[in-house]
């Protein structure tokens, strides 16, 4: 029907090879940047703010991610200190008078450095010691946040991040904001879905597979698992200081504790392993699950006269982060861009099925 | 002397707290033996197996005697079913994948049951007479020792069930899964014991410290102590466990209060943490440990 694939002949490699070899993904693609584009034009500026901008920052958070577990295959549970590091070292560097530009590389390498750190002390044995020493990473970042008052400002402060600069012209409008993180997601969107392409990302699908088969035919599983920590904190630490900048404005520590780290990692597999798309289709689950839930079952309980202790509404985002994991790893592990590929692979051929 | 005294009275209770904590991580161990899969779950059951014999408790108004026993035992079952439902189903997935979903199990477990049970933190009586124990200068706190005991018995009863025909299985399993299979063990068995000691392990360190610190979410924060514990011991030594868990009690309770003098302050939450990343960076396979683990 609409994806058909009849009539579509690839008669040069460069054609055969392109990211999107088939007319309509290109015109759905293009039609669908042009939304988030025009976003802020036909959004009210609620649901610019509070749905569509973190949708952007969390799914290049995700995007990061999912370059180290869905693409190298490694788990990291500290995603979200990452992220602190990241936004804590821009500010501190924007405060310090760096332009922006320069103070979201700062935060990128300030991530990238500390996370290599704890990433190669980890990968000199793997699997369970990797998660638990990103564990141990999370708490010990979280701690050194709170108690060194030199980067916090003090165990109960909040950090006002400076204001939005786009060479060194002030952004102060929402719509401006938005752009500015569409702008870094399309960045790393277009990043990652070049990787695969590239010896980079081939060896890191290789590493991912069989590090010893890898090491075999001469690629280095260690320096490759360090690349791929080395990259997925960088961009964990530049959207961690997006995050700051444009959604928060005003960071304490405790938007970056565990919790957050786990709710990345939902994204990540809810989404699929090693999808650029999952982790769109991802991040908007896991964000917005939630929030419909709740008011759902809020709803729901004063429909049927029931008086809910809001103590208990706010145990429902843990739950369904949990049994979203469970559910997709036990049912669908390649997650909802699984799902979306069977839909479209249905879709190639319809409505002849016995052509595939 | 005094300063003797201090460090010796530190070091008593943070040697009891580390029991509890072993209690905890040989669960970890267990599991990890038996299958060589990390459980993540375990802060998650010990929390479960405390709100289950509350509520035998509290709920059902069961006697004591029986409350502890039956939550203990149905945390048997909620192991044992746990990897009947989720991990039986993961054999031959990448190992991110089985870490994943027992990560999963803890967060949604960990939001459950408070969303049930109501979030308020509850107080778990186990009958443990409040004031401290006095032996010369020093004040020991009744209810550590009760359940340091308490988790010495265990983790003793623990060694010797090892040395029974269901242990011996186990151990075989652990050893060369199929080699036990060719000599008819079955290895789905072993495991899924595995994971029911699991929980009674779980269940009755999350007695312990529940009536020590009340009965909510935070009791699954224990997951990371019983991680470090592991990770200390080695993984897959019992022995290892013990060593691991009374050092890590006792640095814990150590380690914050001298700290304090030099003005660094609320060191007591990262203590696991460091000993984590210390054992990964200096003695990758714990302090018994078989070396073993692939190093890529």
């Amino acid at each position: 029907m609409l994806y058909r694939l009849a009539g579509i002949r690839h008669t040069t490699y460069r054609s055969a090879r392109q990211l999107f070899p088939i007319p309509f993904d290109r015109k759905l693609l293009g039609f669908v940047i042009l939304l988030g584009v025009a976003a802020p034009f036909y959004l009210s500026p609620l649901h610019l703010n509070s749905y569509l901008l973190p949708w952007v920052i969390w799914t290049t958070a995700a995007l990061g991610l999912n370059l180290l577990m869905g693409w190298a295959g490694q788990v990291h549970l500290g995603y979200a200190a990452v992220m602190a590091i990241g936004a804590y070292a821009a500010i501190h560097a924007t405060r310090f008078g760096l332009p922006l530009e320069a103070a979201l590389l700062v935060g990128g390498l300030a991530s990238s450095v500390i996370g290599l750190a704890f990433g190669a002390a980890a990968l000199r044995v793997k699997g369970l010691y990797l998660a638990v020493t990103t564990l141990a990473m999370q708490s010990i970042v979280d701690w050194t946040i709170v108690h060194v008052p030199a980067i916090s400002g003090g165990s109960q402060a909040t950090l006002q991040a400076p204001t939005l600069r786009l060479f060194g012209l002030p952004i102060e409008t929402d719509a401006g904001r938005y752009w500015y993180a569409l702008g870094l997601c399309a960045i790393v969107t277009v990043f990652l879905l070049n990787v695969s392409r590239t010896s980079f990302g081939r060896a890191l699908v290789a590493v991912r597979e069989k590090d010893f088969a890898a090491a075999i035919i001469g690629v280095s599983p260690f320096k490759f698992k360090l690349l791929a920590f080395w990259c997925s904190s960088f961009i964990g630490g530049v959207t961690g200081a997006i995050l700051a900048f444009c959604y928060y404005r005003a960071i304490t520590p405790e938007q970056f504790h565990l919790e957050v780290s786990i709710q990345v990692v939902a994204m990540v597999i809810v989404g699929g392993l090693g999808s650029v798309l999952g982790s769109y289709f991802g991040a908007g689950l896991v964000l917005l699950a939630p929030i419909f839930l709740n008011n759902w079952v809020a709803s729901l309980a004063s429909a049927l006269n029931l008086s809910l202790q809001t103590d208990v509404l706010s145990q429902i985002p843990l739950v369904l982060y949990g049994g979203l994991i469970v559910g997709f790893l036990l049912f669908e592990p390649l997650g909802l861009a699984k799902i979306y590929d069977n839909v479209r692979n249905y879709f190639l051929v319809w409505p002849f099925r016995h052509a595939r | 002397m005094d300063l003797f005294f201090e460090l010796a009275e530190l070091s008593i209770s943070g040697a009891l707290v580390g029991l509890m904590y072993t209690l905890i991580a040989l669960g970890i161990v267990l599991v990890f033996k038996a299958s060589g899969v990390a459980n993540l779950a375990q802060g998650a059951m010990a929390m479960v197996g405390a709100y289950l014999t509350w509520a035998c408790l509290t709920l059902a108004g069961a006697p004591l005697w029986v409350a502890i026993p039956l939550g203990v035992f149905a945390m048997f079952f909620v192991g044992r079913g746990i990897e009947r439902v989720a991990l039986r189903r993961m054999i031959g997935q990448p190992a991110i994948m089985v870490i994943m979903l027992t990560l999963g199990l803890e967060i949604m477990l960990r939001g459950l049951l408070p969303a049930l049970f109501g979030p308020v933190k509850k107080r778990l009586d186990i009958g443990i007479d409040a004031a401290p124990i006095i032996i010369g200068p020093m004040l020991i706190d009744r209810a550590y020792l009760v359940s340091g005991a308490v988790a010495l018995i265990l983790i003793v009863l623990a060694v010797l069930y090892f040395n029974t025909r269901q242990g011996v299985m186990l151990r075989a399993v652990s050893d060369d899964q199929p080699a036990s299979w060719s000599v008819g063990i079955s290895v789905e068995r072993a495991i899924g014991i595995s994971w029911g000691l699991a929980g009674i392990a779980a269940a009755a360190g999350g007695v312990l410290w529940g009536s020590i610190q009340g009965v909510d979410w935070t009791l699954s924060l224990l997951l990371i102590k019983a991680l470090a514990v592991a990770i200390l011991g080695g993984l897959d030594s019992i022995l290892g466990v013990l060593v691991a868990g009374l050092i890590l009690g006792v640095l814990e309770n150590v380690a914050p209060v001298y700290l304090e003098r030099f003005g660094v302050s609320g060191t007591r939450d990262v203590v696991a943490s460091l000993v984590i990343l210390a054992t990964v960076i200096f003695k990758p396979y714990g302090l018994f440990g078989r070396e073993e683990i692939e190093r890529v």
